[in-house]
């Protein structure tokens, strides 16, 4: 009987594994075939390993160009979203002040609301303020749509900081501002990293916005870059993979080092609170 | 709590503040303004429920929230295999934080990135079907993603595949919050693997089933547009168009803000029902599993 149970949990669990690795494998492996290897053997092992593939992908520069584009929306909108939320979340746990809990729940119902509801009001707004096809445009919307995310995680941590250690830091004669800085955000280290794990991860990820605030090719981001690319490559399987291997490469790597923190903040919302 | 002057909280806050009221508040205004005027440019002359009428008759709009109801069935099949997956896992046997890492692994991926891979794997002459042929299952062998008839089970597929891992690890971290001994002391009273499940695991799960539930249905009715815009861009024909590209199209490639925005506002209508249900679902948890939980 027992025996049995293992046996099934096994063959279920290697399936479901195979089931999620198999795409994965598929966009690395085609990703080093040349055009005639994956013709003729599609799902074989890429022996041997042929690097032309990405050589073509991030031909003409575009690529490099996309790349640095995400890179700084994701960099620009981590810190502000971050910096915002620390303020506000230092406010809400350590404060009190009329409205303090009605605004924790703005924030937590405020979480899932859709940005697509907000975007065409935006787009008109930036449009006659001269913010589309800008980088700090889309900072100032990405900021903004993970700002509930980081208020409620970082508010939910800097509350269980002890009281202690505020308590001795005051009596010294400490700012408020102060006891932010220098004793809750150090104390805060593991909340801080997951937060920024899981706002960069979904900066990075992002196609909507993208798509709609930065048109111009010059500012197109990865993922909108990747769509365009599909389009020109569209035959050629190999070259589309590597750009995709490329496109998603380094949060893979982040994933493969930091796990912890990706599993701990994407699932933060909903065990905790 | 700190000793402060009154008004210093809200300075801590105002940044915040300002900032969802830009991203959030003023465009949520805006949009439910916008849903009953003709827009030209900026702003435009009052039409009453004129775009509201109008959407009502546009066919691919009744498509659109039909595909998007349809795709609710994916809520279940989550429920299903998240629950099933970390049940597997929960006992800790050897192996098992790799496994959670394998099947958590899809999520981490773009969804852009994650579309476009699976449109080659479900092409005509894709990975998919050379497989199926090449195990003899000829008849399996299908036109996933060009076919009206299947177009939309495909992206259904595609979703399920990646955001089945957030769910596995929910439940997973809640089952390993569990105690062992409730659990253990089933085992020895002889209880079957089902019963165990039925009146053991799934009462201690009710709360994050709950929670999961509401969540996945507003993933699926509205955070889904990069899987479709990038598998099957809505095609063949309106066979997959889903509620959000609707809104897209219709305010950015036919220049209709007006009926855009009245669809974004019946979006949000459903969105705001659902959220009030979770934030109802978890004062309700909170209470039961006290300030820890």
């Amino acid at each position: 009987m027992i025996r049995s149970y293992v046996a099934v949990r096994q063959i279920l669990l290697a399936l479901a594994a195979l089931l999620a690795l198999y795409p994965v494998w598929f966009m690395i492996s085609t990703a080093f075939k040349d055009e005639r290897d994956y013709a003729s053997s599609p799902y074989g092992f890429p022996w041997p390993l042929d690097f032309g593939n990405f050589r073509e992908a991030v031909h003409g520069g575009a690529f490099a160009t996309w790349f640095t584009n995400s890179v700084v929306l994701t960099v620009g909108a981590v810190i502000l979203s971050t910096a915002f939320a620390a303020l506000a979340a230092f406010a809400i746990a350590r404060m009190s002040f009329r409205g303090r809990d009605l605004f924790l729940s703005i924030n937590v119902a405020l979480m899932v609301v859709p940005p697509v509801v907000m975007l065409i009001p935006l787009f008109i707004f930036f449009t006659q303020i001269g913010f589309v096809s800008t980088y700090h445009g889309v900072i100032l919307i990405y900021a903004g749509l993970t700002l509930p995310f980081s208020v409620y995680l970082l508010a939910n941590f800097f509350r269980s900081i002890p009281h202690e250690l505020i308590e001795s830091a005051l009596t010294d004669g400490a700012s408020n501002l102060r006891v932010l800085l220098a004793i809750v955000l150090p104390l805060s280290a593991p909340a801080l990293v997951t937060l920024v794990v899981v706002n960069a991860l979904w900066v990075w990820n992002e196609l909507l916005i993208a798509l709609v605030f930065l048109p111009e090719d010059s500012l197109r981001t990865l993922m909108v870059g990747v769509t365009v690319f599909q389009n020109r490559f569209t035959l050629n399987v190999p070259v589309t993979m590597a750009g995709m291997l490329l496109a998603t490469a380094p949060m893979i790597v982040l994933y493969l080092f930091g796990q912890r923190f990706f599993i701990r903040g994407l699932t933060a919302g909903a065990v905790k609170g | 709590m700190l000793r402060t002057r009154p008004w210093v909280p809200y300075l801590y806050v105002a940044p915040a503040i300002g900032l969802l009221g830009l991203v959030f508040a003023y465009p949520i205004y805006k949009v439910a303004d916008f849903s009953t005027r003709l827009i030209r440019g900026a702003t435009g002359p009052r039409v009453g429920t004129l775009n509201y009428r109008l959407i009502f008759e546009d066919p691919t709009f009744r498509e659109a929230v039909k595909h998007s109801a349809l795709l609710l069935l994916a809520v279940p099949i989550l429920l299903v295999i998240s629950i099933l997956a970390s049940v597997l896992l929960y006992d800790r046997m050897r192996g098992w934080r790799i496994y959670r890492s394998v099947l958590f692994l899809p999520y981490i991926l773009a969804v852009p990135v994650v579309g476009i891979v699976a449109s080659y794997i479900f092409q005509l002459n894709g990975v998919l079907n050379s497989i199926l042929r090449g195990l003899r299952l000829d008849g399996l062998a299908q036109n996933w993603i060009g076919s009206e008839r299947l177009a939309l089970w495909t992206v259904m597929i595609v979703i399920v595949w990646r955001e089945v891992g957030f769910g596995i690890v929910l439940f997973l971290a809640r089952l390993l919050s569990l105690s062992e001994e409730q659990l253990e002391a089933a085992r020895i009273d002889g209880a079957g693997w089902w019963n165990r499940l039925r009146y053991v695991i799934l009462p201690e799960l009710r709360g994050t089933i709950e929670f999961y539930v509401v969540v996945a249905a507003i993933t699926v009715l509205a955070w889904i547009f990069a899987y479709v815009y990038t598998l099957t861009a809505g095609g063949p024909g309106t066979s997959s168009i889903v509620y959000e590209l609707y809104i897209y199209r219709q305010g950015f490639v036919n220049s209709l803000p007006g009926m855009a925005s009245a669809a974004a506002v019946l979006l949000l209508g459903v969105t705001t029902v659902l959220i009030t249900i979770l934030m109802w679902v978890r004062a309700r948890a909170r209470e039961q599993e006290g300030l820890g939980a």
